[in-house]
């Protein structure tokens, strides 16, 4: 459903990303590596409209992501669950409120077994009345990705999930995304983790994307 | 049917969840209810000024346009005589519509007030006063002066409408004034509110990039904000309304006269005139909030 046609992207400097084409099937599970830098997480906000491509066009569902209205790319953004590199959260709120916010800033009621059961399985049921600031960089990452699939968004966009977690949360994360995606739900996940990578490989068929040179690669058989 | 007021009113009905998206801020809430309630004051008391102004205009311009009066001052043989003589000039004046010399009882009843009841008018050297009604056109007063000046010379025109002319003015301006005040009170209501909206929406940025990023609409967004400000106007408002209309009752009752600093006030259904300064409050901070909010969120992707 995304597609991305001789897309280029650049800060304002030198170019950072140049002609990407690629579609994100539904269904699809994806890996984005790259060094520190390349332009994964630029690549990550092209997708959600967050920024917009300096060449080239970025589509979803056939529509332009530059000529949508503001309330139609609210309408989209709650369709893509997306977790932060800086996993941002509303400081005065506990926990457990920011996990349901996409539900109760879109008027959806909150079932409360649901959610219990999603911080349960991230870790997170001792801290539920916690303020995120009091929260550990690890602990922010799985409240982050909790909030990003709570709507059971048909894509779902993550931004190194992992990089703060021990090897068996970093896996129990994963496997609930392999969860979803056996549901139907489109997953692209930014990393540096190639363990996670091989992991995933093991379970569902998944394709790794690499950012080299400013251009997107499909990485070959040496993950 | 267009329900312009729809979001006003959906916005004060509430939702408990958006409220709290918004974190609370102690301090500038209640600079903002402060403001709004002393901004209410001032305007109840420009709304009071102008009400009194414009009541004082109409009095003076009603009671008094298109009359003067004749007023004779002759030994009392005479007295008839020159009467006579000056219904005659006036009857030949352009612009006279109509001329009659008050009688006794009449001439007794202005005079009471301020002699009692007893006066023996026949034994007094009281002139004879004669009520001139001009046309709309009106007469040629200086002419009129001049040719009683000449004919009848005990007689002296006093022409209330000229010198009460600059008075109407006056008072007319006076209302003007006072509504340019309520205005200008109002548009810098507008002003600080928007200052007030501002900061609020500078110190939660952040907030607001994470509801953007989730996916909430501008409107939900900006309506946590408006709510806050239109609710504290509405009230900071309501409490300067009630002191300002407090204050003005209290002021000294009008007395027969009627002279201006005992006449500022409100009469009669005119009290309900200030009621409508909490809810323009309101509405003066819903736009103005509505418009800073949905400001900040354009420069959000
Ligand atoms: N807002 C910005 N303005 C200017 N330059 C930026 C901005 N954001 C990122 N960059 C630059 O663009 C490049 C790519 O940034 P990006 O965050 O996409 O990298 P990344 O691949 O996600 O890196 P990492 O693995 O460290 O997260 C970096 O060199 C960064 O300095
Ligand atoms: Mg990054």
């Amino acid at each position: 459903m995304i597609d991305f046609q001789n897309v280029a992207y650049n800060y304002g400097g030198g170019e950072l990303l140049t002609d990407i084409s690629l579609r994100l099937p539904p269904g699809s599970f994806h890996f984005l590596t790259g060094p520190s830098g390349a332009g994964k997480s630029t690549f990550l906000k092209l997708c959600y409209g967050e920024l917009h491509p300096t060449a080239g066009r970025v589509t979803v569902d056939d529509g332009d992501l530059r000529s949508l209205t503001r309330d139609q790319v609210a309408a989209l953004r709650r369709r893509i669950g997306v977790v932060h590199q800086d996993c941002q959260f509303l400081d005065h709120l506990p926990v457990a409120e920011n996990i349901a916010l996409p539900l109760t800033a879109t008027g959806h009621p909150v079932d409360r077994e649901d959610l219990s059961a999603l911080m349960g399985w991230v870790g997170l049921m001792p801290l539920a009345q916690h303020l995120p600031p009091q929260l550990s960089g690890g602990e922010r990452q799985r409240a982050a990705l909790a909030r990003a699939v709570i709507m059971s968004p048909d894509v779902i966009l993550a931004d190194e999930p992992t990089g703060n977690l021990d090897w068996d949360m970093s896996l129990r994360l994963l496997t609930l995304l392999i969860e979803l995606n056996k549901m139907g739900k489109t997953v692209l996940i930014a990393t540096h983790d190639l363990n996670l990578i091989r992991s995933a490989k093991s379970q569902v068929p998944v394709r790794v994307l690499r950012i080299r040179d400013r251009r997107l690669q499909l990485a070959g058989s040496d993950l | 049917m267009t329900r312009p007021l729809r979001p006003l009113i959906d916005l004060l009905a509430g939702d408990r969840t958006a409220d709290r998206i918004v974190p609370p801020t102690g301090f500038t809430a209640r600079l903002t209810s402060f403001t709004a309630g002393a901004m209410a004051f001032l305007v109840v008391f420009a709304l009071a000024l102008s009400v009194a102004a414009g009541r004082m205009a109409e009095r003076w311009s009603d009671a008094l346009a298109q009359t003067a009066t004749i007023r004779i001052s002759a030994p009392a043989a005479q007295m008839q005589a020159q009467t006579d003589k000056v219904l005659a000039i006036l009857k030949e004046t352009p612009g006279v519509a109509a001329a009659r010399a008050l009688s006794d009882d009449e001439q007794k009843k202005l005079l009471e007030p301020w002699f009692g009841p007893d006066l023996p008018l026949d034994a007094l050297p009281v002139p004879r006063l004669i009520d001139v009604r001009e046309t709309a056109t009106g007469f040629d007063a200086d002419g009129l002066k001049n040719r009683l000046a000449a004919e009848v010379p005990g007689a002296v025109l006093d022409d209330h409408t000229r010198w009460r002319r600059p008075l109407v003015a006056a008072a007319d301006r006076l209302r003007l004034l006072g509504l340019m005040s309520i205005l200008l009170i109002g548009g810098a209501t507008a002003a600080m509110i928007t200052l007030a909206a501002n900061a609020a929406l500078a110190a939660n940025a952040q907030v607001i990039r994470v509801l953007r990023l989730i996916g909430s609409r501008d409107s939900y967004i900006a309506r946590a904000f408006v709510r806050r400000f239109t609710l504290r106007a509405l009230s900071g408002a309501a409490a300067g309304t009630l002191a300002g209309m407090g204050a003005i009752a209290l002021m000294p009752a009008t007395d027969q006269a009627g002279s201006f600093l005992t006449g500022l006030g409100f009469q009669g259904l005119g009290w309900l005139l200030p009621l409508l300064v909490p809810p323009a409050a309101a509405l003066v901070s819903f736009a103005a909030t509505r418009g800073a909010a949905l400001a900040t969120l354009r420069r959000l992707t």
